[in-house]
């Protein structure tokens, strides 16, 4: 095993990998430090969307929901390398597979989850069939 | 012939998503002659397939952390009449926990740049911040749970709180995981230096720990920010 080496071919990126270009570590540190300020905006504008009267009341959830994507998002381009270069098409479509699988069971589930909910007899009118 | 007069730059495709066997034998473009992982030219290295197949197994640990999700978001008003969101959580401890895990995160990265520049030291250095951010954040989160438990809000208390406990759990668990590997990765590379097994091993590690971050932002924003907003 040690005398094994894996040389790195120019044309191809794995997830995780700084760059199909080397990059000097001016250029690597550059860029997790631009990925952590964006993530710091991102979370602080999270924390602060939360007590605002900026954003009516009732889309605070959904400006939150939409910092977090965000956030998200800048986490996998700057933390975990995932970007539209070509060599990384297999990252990107096993990405899109999972986030297809993500959204249809937490939408999914929560569509189905309250139309049960709304077609469910009121507590009180059971308690009273079950007298 | 020069790097910007290759048939690729000159056909307008400068990653070379078109290369054949014939261009790669006659051009002398950017990439290799062994054009490894394009088809043709053979399979991928070891380093982009281990890659890969933990991206992959990331991915399916995410589809598994949704049904947790899917679960609490359904049960997040089904408090039976016990403690809330709103009386439970404890802002400023969520600030705390979500700027630790951040942290630990960009020195994360940085431990991949100085592996990346084959630096024992400093890989040791970010390594050993990295995991105590981490460590910080267990300590944090746990004791938030301990103190719901102590105000009687454990996860038998309602659907709302087990959901909560499972969800929270489960992330904290994947951390206490992370951990423990990263704790065996700074002792590998310490007795075995930077061999290409080690070198693949570390890609995984710092996926995971990335990922782990990615899961704390939905968490925070899910379970703690519109919890507290109900």
């Amino acid at each position: 095993m040690s005398d094994e080496t894996d040389r790195r071919d120019p044309g191809d990126v794995g997830p995780g990998f700084m760059d199909a270009a080397e990059l000097t570590i001016r250029e690597g540190i550059a860029r997790y430090v631009i990925g952590f300020v964006l993530a710091s905006l991102l979370t602080a504008a999270s924390f602060y969307v939360l007590n605002t009267s900026l954003i009516w009341g009732p889309g605070i959830p959904v400006a939150l929901i939409v910092l977090a994507i965000a956030q998200m998002g800048v986490h996998l381009v700057f933390f975990l390398h995932i970007n539209t270069a070509p060599d990384n098409t297999n990252n990107v479509l096993a990405l899109a597979f999972g986030v297809l699988i993500v959204a249809l069971v937490i939408a999914g589930s929560l569509w189905i989850m309250d139309h049960l909910n709304q077609n469910m007899m009121p507590m009180h009118q059971m308690m009273q069939m079950q007298r | 012939m020069s790097a910007t007069d290759t048939p690729f730059e000159r056909a307008g495709d400068p990653y070379r998503v078109g290369r054949s066997r014939d261009w790669v034998s006659t051009g002398a473009g950017r990439g290799h002659v062994y054009a490894t992982g394009h088809g043709e030219g053979g399979p991928a290295s070891k380093r982009v397939i281990v890659g890969y197949g933990f991206w992959i197994f990331l991915l399916s640990d995410i589809v598994m952390f949704s049904a947790f999700f899917a679960a609490h978001a359904v049960l997040q008003t089904a408090t039976a009449g016990g403690p809330s969101g709103r009386e439970l959580f404890n802002l400023w401890s969520i600030v705390a926990q979500t700027a630790f895990l951040l942290v630990s995160s960009f020195t994360c990265g940085l431990s991949a740049v100085a592996t990346e520049a084959r630096n024992q030291l400093w890989t040791q250095v970010a390594l050993l911040v990295t995991g105590l951010f981490g460590l910080g954040f267990l300590v944090l989160e746990g004791r938030d749970f301990a103190g719901m438990v102590m105000q009687g809000a454990g996860p038998d208390r309602s659907a709302f709180l087990s959901s909560l406990f499972a969800v929270v759990g489960l992330h904290g668990l994947h951390v206490s995981a992370g951990l423990l590997w990263l704790g065996t990765m700074m002792a590998q590379i310490f007795v075995k230096g930077f061999r290409a097994d080690i070198l693949r091993r570390l890609v995984c590690f710092n996926l995971f720990w990335h990922a782990l971050d990615i899961i704390w932002v939905a968490l925070f924003t899910v379970v703690y920010l519109i919890g507290l907003g109900r």
